[in-house]
């Protein structure tokens, strides 16, 4: 009996009362005036000069705020989820203005995490020079959630002196890609002929768009994964040969992430690499600067560009923040366009203002191969929540993985991760 | 004989029923501050564990943007139909099994041989062995991904140098057993210690006349060692390998930071990173939840049927 009783009671506890739920509202109004505003944005491999722009920023806001100081901490971009989560989950632990990645935005607005900046932007002058389709990352069913950063596109690095002196031209089609980066492998067997790795995931997405295919679509507002479709399977398989033992092994490369590979590139342990623009300042502080070349990644075709991902991070107010009005404020100051200004000079990061980028363009050689791919038409991961948990399990990472190791065939792990990806996507 | 001893206190004979219940009585008074701080570090957090497995528990929901869902043993029927899962509770108990053998071998037999050695050797023995002990896992994993490091790696250049030149470049890190191995190597080398301490406090603590009474009466050394020592030391062994179980099958921060969060494409996943990218990655909360009530009801199965077993064996706690 006495025990009948106690488990009616612990069911009636579990089923009682539910677990904690966080719970804010959109702010009211500017909230306070003084005290300390908390600021959080990305650590980056050697981000000196983005600390040095961060910091005249705040220097200017202080001066300009009595009473109020700014309090930047960076966060390492893998550990960002953990963090973020955890300031959704407690408001009073909430900092006030943080810089994200676009693809992390309808995730994180599902989870009531930042502010609708809609009505402060259409007070905000500046903001009519943004470039639309930028403007659209920043989106969720029409509303705004952040205020584009800078853009981030990626390229094809080679290294120049290789080239030259194996006598090699800079690809033309993705599968010389392959070809090349073999023969540079053989050449220099210490060498990786493109570093390129499984968790490269934005170097992968290109393969799958060039050659047609995609990995999710949206019919009737409900996404459901195109992994399996020939396309996407050959740009993968394409993607996955090249973690291979005579291009970049898998037992070094198959955890390979998108920086790591950056960074062998600018260790001279690479003859190529797919980069970012915001790569290049890193690059140029490694071992290979004046040393190599950028072209847009090629497509199928001699003369087709891959498509790129339109990468890009935002700057958003916390929808706990208690300092709504100045946390606003900071944003302005620090996405405007005068910091965006200094940060291409500090950093080499793309504005997201029309005006300031076509006057960059003119007269920035180094960006070309970028803004050529741009222009070739740019491509998204699925605007969903969901994206942001397919992303932190590497469901697609899992799937090079198996495909690159021989784990499994290239139909057996589209297979599987699209089924994941589905039920990520509530099918 | 019994090397517990009978703990009774020797006072004035009363009749056995009063007894108890001052016993008892006294009992619950001595456990009550116990009681109280394990109620809240324990049940309380072990209570939102179950309730949390029990609902649609994610990322919208803990912030609040999106309403609770019941779904009942939902995320439990769902765990266990999941192939991934049974893979990874295989590797798990055989992982954890290697580990416990390999730390309890190798921490009692150094605790033979400090209880054998001179102060000297002993007290350097003790310190290597308590170095190893304090070493943060953190640190200690990294020290270890570092020797086996397949270009810079102290492992590599030895065998390399030794002449096994396919060794050079040599990706440990990279085949799932391979991985797994040198994870329980660091493992067993962080963990060997506690089972050397006690084994040594417990051979220590063996009167010598007993060993004397025995030689007496002619028993060989192996007969002494498998049939006096180890049966006297029995109530140690156990405490060691359940402590032992309980560690290396909830381990963690080896798996995840020496495979990189659980290997190429998860084949290194054991159940504690798999709830971790479950629940924190994957921001399933309510999964993950489930995974460690699962994981909770597994421990204390194991160690009561251990307990059991070595009840069953003669020996009382």
């Amino acid at each position: 009996m006495k025990r009948a009783a106690l488990l009616a009671l612990v069911g009636a506890l579990a089923i009682g009362c539910a677990p904690p739920q966080a719970s804010h509202d959109q702010p009211q109004g500017a909230g306070e005036k003084t005290g300390e505003l908390q600021v959080w944005l990305f650590a980056e491999p050697n981000d000196e000069p983005k600390e040095k722009v961060v910091a005249e920023a705040k220097k200017e806001f202080e001066a300009a705020h009595d009473g109020v100081t700014v309090k930047v901490e960076y966060l390492p971009v893998d550990g960002r989820a953990n963090r973020f989560n955890g300031a959704f989950n407690d408001s009073n632990s909430s900092p006030d203005v943080a810089e994200f990645g676009n693809t992390d935005l309808a995730g994180y607005v599902a989870s009531n995490g930042f502010a609708d900046l809609t009505d402060e932007l259409a007070k905000w002058p500046e903001a009519k020079d943004l470039v639309p389709s930028v403007l659209d990352t920043a989106k969720v069913d029409g509303k705004v959630y952040g205020i584009p950063w800078f853009t981030g596109t990626r390229a094809l690095f080679y290294r120049t002196d290789v080239f030259d002196e194996l006598d090699l031209e800079p690809p033309t089609t993705l599968p010389e890609v392959a070809e090349v980066a073999r023969a540079i492998r053989k050449a220099k067997p210490t060498m990786y002929g493109i570093a390129t790795g499984g968790k490269s995931l934005y170097s992968a997405l290109p393969y799958v768009w060039a050659y047609g295919g995609d990995i999710a679509e949206q019919k009737d507002g409900k996404w459901t994964a195109t992994l399996t479709a020939p396309e996407a399977k050959e740009g993968l398989e394409r993607y996955a040969e090249l973690i291979s033992d005579d291009i970049c092994p898998p037992s070094a490369c198959a955890q390979m992430t998108g920086s790591d590979a950056v960074a062998a590139f600018a260790a001279g342990k690479a003859g190529m690499v797919i980069g970012g623009d915001f790569n290049l300042p890193a690059i140029d502080a490694g071992a290979v600067k004046g040393k190599y070349k950028v072209v847009p990644l090629p497509g199928t075709e001699t003369g087709s560009i891959a498509p790129p991902f339109a990468g890009g991070n935002l700057i958003g107010v916390f929808r706990a923040s208690k300092k709504y009005g100045l946390a606003v404020e900071f944003a302005k100051l620090l996405a405007g366009k005068k910091y965006q200004q200094k940060m291409y000079d500090a950093m080499g990061t793309l504005p997201t203002f029309g005006d300031v980028q076509s006057k960059l363009v003119a007269s920035d050689k180094s960006l070309e191969p970028f803004v050529a791919s741009v222009k070739a038409g740019t491509k998204f991961v699925p605007a969903t929540p969901a994206w942001t948990k397919i992303d932190a399990q590497g469901i697609l990472p899992t799937a090079i993985q198996q495909i690159a190791t021989g784990e499994q065939s290239v139909d057996e792990a589209t297979k599987a991760a699209a089924a994941e990806m589905n039920k990520a996507f509530g099918g | 004989m019994t090397v517990v001893g009978e703990r009774r206190p020797a006072g004035p004979v009363t009749s056995k029923a009063t007894e108890r219940v001052g016993d008892g009585r006294a009992a619950v008074r001595y456990l009550l501050p116990a009681g109280v701080l394990l109620l809240a570090v324990l049940a309380y957090p072990l209570y939102q564990l179950v309730q949390i497995s029990l609902y649609d528990y994610n990322q919208p929901q803990a912030s609040g943007a999106a309403p609770l869902r019941f779904l009942g043993l939902d995320n439990y029927g769902e765990l266990l139909g999941d192939p991934q899962f049974w893979s990874v509770l295989l590797a798990t108990v055989v992982f954890a099994a290697v580990c416990v053998a390999g730390s309890l071998l190798v921490g009692t037999a150094l605790a033979v041989v400090a209880s054998r050695a001179r102060p000297i050797p002993r007290a350097m023995l003790f310190l290597a062995a308590l170095g190893a002990w304090a070493t943060p896992a953190m640190a200690g994993s990294y020290v270890w991904l570092f020797l086996f490091d397949a270009d810079l790696g102290l492992v590599n250049e030895v065998l390399s140098g030794l002449g096994f030149t396919g060794m050079e470049g040599h990706s440990w890190m990279y085949q799932r057993y391979s991985a797994f191995a040198v994870v329980a190597l660091e493992i067993i080398w962080c963990s060997f210690p506690f089972v050397m301490v006690t084994m040594y406090a417990g051979i220590k603590g063996i009167p010598a006349e007993v060993i004397d009474a025995a030689q007496l009466d002619g028993a060989s050394w192996r007969r002494i060692a498998t049939q006096i020592i180890l049966p006297m030391l029995r109530p140690l062994i156990v405490i060691a390998t359940i402590q032992s179980i309980i560690w290396d099958f909830k381990v963690f921060t080896q798996i995840y930071v020496m495979t990189n969060g659980g290997g190429v494409a998860g084949r290194n996943l054991v159940l504690n990173v798999y709830a971790y990218q479950k629940a924190f990655a994957g921001e399933e909360y309510g999964m993950g939840a489930a995974i460690g009530v699962v994981m909770t009801a597994l421990l204390l199965m194991i160690t009561v049927l251990y307990l059991r077993a070595q009840q069953k064996a003669g020996w009382s706690a």
